[in-house]
């Protein structure tokens, strides 16, 4: 079974959320309890207050207690807001005033410290502050107790509007904290886009090691990754030394190969035997001719990774391989006649790569054209492009598509006699498109084919 | 001819070597580069044949140490890496041509003389016959004095010829050397360049005689 890894994100905006859940929860919480706290501590103490008032204005009488309440007291009660006050006092146990179902406490009220508890009673929820004191009534100390009771409705509704506003004030935190954890995540995380991006930016064969600014923390990655695309260099590199090597050690056997069978022709007289030898170097020449193609092809990938591109002048560079070529048409009684330029060609391409696909575009013309033909050879510029056109009097394309022929070891339906291996037109479609240029090949009016090979003209 | 061969392959050296003097040029082999230092001391040469990979160092070195004790000889490289970049190098540091192992003595051939047409070098070798002269590197007949032009293939068919006069040249012989191994030849290829070669002939008493059944020669007719 497959699990989809969590996304960074995810894993970054979800603690952030959940972390600031729990803070609104605790504002709320914190704003709730403290405010409730504080106001019963002081409605708590005004209560109190008033009814230790009451007990010390009691007074012993003749029989028993007079009970003076001052109008102080019930001021003091009053400023506490629209509550209702019940309250009861109690010489020896007896009521005498008040209330006399105005429950006792607990535990009884000892010094004049007030002992402060709730009760219901009557329908409402009664905050009570309970007092005692000795009074001396005929000579005998007796226990009065005074009760003071207050409904708590008003505060109740004030904790009750606190507690929403706390409320609201921790669903605006969280609310807040959503958008922020979004941002923070999509800052943190814009880098790793910002690399992605530019590693998928790069061409496939486009092997330079990633140079772009990342965080520290993210250097690790592109380190391995670097190294990674070292390593793949390095295959590339060892593959293309592997394979020179590999022609080298191929070649010169295959020359001495040569060599001693041409000696061989050159001294025999017997038909069976020179036509043996005859196939044989013509094998020779195919294998020796395969294995040059494959190093090329090898040459122009690893060199179209490289994109080590300089100025080159393709018209110069053409007039240089004409001169090159010079003799082996001449051994086939063939022209090379080139219309240079009437300037420079520059393009930015890599000297090797032009040359590859040069010579292999000439090499093709001479090979698949009749003896005392003539191969023409233009340089121009057109549309920003600078052109050369390689044109013969061959057998033409017969018919072959023009894309096939450029596909590896895939070869025209009408070259049947001639040696080939069918690289020489990949190279050169590989070589142009390295260096941001086109090649096409076109039936020629007249017969034959035309080459033509596009690179981008250089300022 | 006159070559100096540098080849670390004995193998190969040997068989060059016999190929070469098959057509009468000499040649002398150095099979490394301090060899070759000591070849270059005690005589003069027409070309170098020189390798790239040799035992004592490259030979591209060897050749920008020629070029720079100013050196004149002609250099063709012959290269077995064939890498493209080889290439582009032997002809910066002053190589005249290069040639891929293995090649075709037919395409060695014919890089010798185009490098020695260019450089105007090697004193002029010419080879007579009854009233012709037959200049190689001019590519060039005279006949009775009157100067024809050859193609290459025409010139091809001279040489051969006209270094075994009087011999009988089977045409399957002339094929092999005129025509590429991997080149597809018709029947009549050979009769058709031996009647352009009768054409440039035309009023010299040297004739090109058919010996039905066998071949060719170049005779003389005696009046």
């Amino acid at each position: 079974m497959r699990v989809t890894p969590v996304s960074l994100r995810q894993r970054l905006v979800m603690p952030l959320l959940a972390l600031s859940a729990v803070l609104s929860v605790l504002i709320y919480l914190s704003v709730r309890i403290g405010a409730d706290r504080a106001s019963e501590a002081t409605l708590d103490a005004v209560l109190g207050a008033a009814a230790l008032a009451m007990a010390e204005e009691m007074r012993a009488g003749e029989g028993g207690a007079v009970v003076d309440l001052s109008p102080v007291t019930f001021s003091m009660l009053a400023a506490m807001g629209e509550e209702r006050i019940f309250y009861r006092v109690a010489l020896n146990g007896q009521t005498l005033t008040g209330y006399d179902d105005l429950p006792a406490p607990a535990t009884p009220p000892t010094a004049l410290s007030p002992v402060y508890y709730t009760v219901p009673f009557r329908g409402s929820e009664l905050r009570v502050a309970a007092v005692s004191r000795s009074l001396m009534v005929d000579n005998r100390a007796s226990p009065l107790t005074v009760l003071l009771g207050q409904t708590r409705e008003g505060q109740k509704a004030i904790s009750t509007r606190l507690a929403n506003r706390a409320a609201g004030l921790g669903l605006l935190v969280f609310l807040a904290a959503v958008p922020l954890s979004l941002l923070a995540a999509g800052s943190l995380l814009r880098p790793i886009a910002t690399l992605a991006e530019a590693v998928g930016r790069r061409g496939p064969r486009d092997l330079r090691p990633i140079r772009h600014p990342a965080p520290a923390e993210l250097a690790p990655f592109v380190t391995a990754l670097n190294g990674f695309i070292g390593r793949l260099r390095g295959t590339l590199s060892q593959t293309e030394t592997f394979i020179a090597e590999a022609a080298h050690h191929i070649r010169t056997p295959l020359s001495v190969m040569r060599n001693e069978a041409e000696l061989a022709l050159r001294q025999t007289a017997e038909e069976a035997t020179r036509a043996r030898l005859r196939s044989l170097i013509r094998a020779v020449d195919d294998s020796a001719r395969s294995a040059g193609q494959l190093l090329d092809h090898a040459t122009v990938l690893f060199r179209a990774d490289q994109k080590a591109l300089a100025v080159v002048d393709l018209a110069a560079m053409l007039a240089a391989m004409v001169a090159r070529f010079t003799p082996m048409a001449e051994m086939k009684d063939m022209a090379l006649r080139l219309t240079p330029a009437d300037r420079a060609l520059p393009v930015a391409g890599d000297a090797v790569l032009v040359e590859a696909a040069l010579r292999n575009i000439i090499d093709n013309a001479i090979k698949y054209s009749p003896q005392d033909s003539d191969i023409d050879l233009h340089a121009r510029m057109a549309n920003g492009f600078a052109v050369i056109e390689v044109c013969d009097r061959g057998r033409g394309l017969g018919g072959s598509a023009v894309q096939g022929l450029r596909v590896r070891f895939q070869r025209g339906s009408n070259v049947g006699d001639v040696a080939g291996s069918g690289l020489g037109l990949t190279i050169v479609d590989e070589a142009a498109t390295a260096m941001g240029g086109h090649f096409a090949l076109t039936e020629r009016e007249g017969g034959g084919t035309c080459a033509t090979l596009s690179l981008p003209l250089q300022g | 001819m006159r070559f100096l061969l540098v080849e670390d392959n004995r193998d190969l050296a040997a068989s060059v070597k016999a190929r070469l003097s098959m057509d009468g040029h000499g040649v002398d082999v150095a099979h490394s580069l301090a060899e070759a230092g000591d070849c270059l001391q005690a005589a003069s040469y027409d070309l170098i044949l020189l390798d790239i990979m040799l035992p004592d160092g490259d030979g591209r070195d060897f050749l920008a140490r020629h070029r720079k004790a100013e050196g004149a000889t002609p250099v063709i490289v012959m290269t077995a890496r064939s890498a493209v970049s080889d290439r582009v190098d032997a002809l910066d540091t002053g190589a005249d041509d290069y040639i891929t192992k293995p090649f075709d003595f037919a395409e060695l051939e014919a890089r010798c003389r185009a490098v020695l047409r260019r450089r105007g070098g090697v004193a002029q070798a010419t080879r007579a016959f009854a009233d012709l002269v037959f200049d190689q590197m001019a590519a060039t007949l005279a006949v009775a004095g009157d100067l024809r032009d050859l193609r290459t293939r025409e010139m091809r068919l001279m040489e051969l010829f006209i270094a075994a006069p009087g011999r009988i040249l089977s045409k399957e012989h002339l094929v092999d050397r005129l025509f590429s191994f991997s080149e597809p030849v018709s029947d009549n290829a050979i009769e058709v360049y031996v009647g352009r070669l009768r054409k440039k002939m035309l009023g010299s008493r040297a004739r090109i005689e058919t010996v039905r059944g066998l071949g060719y020669r170049l005779t003389e007719t005696l009046e």
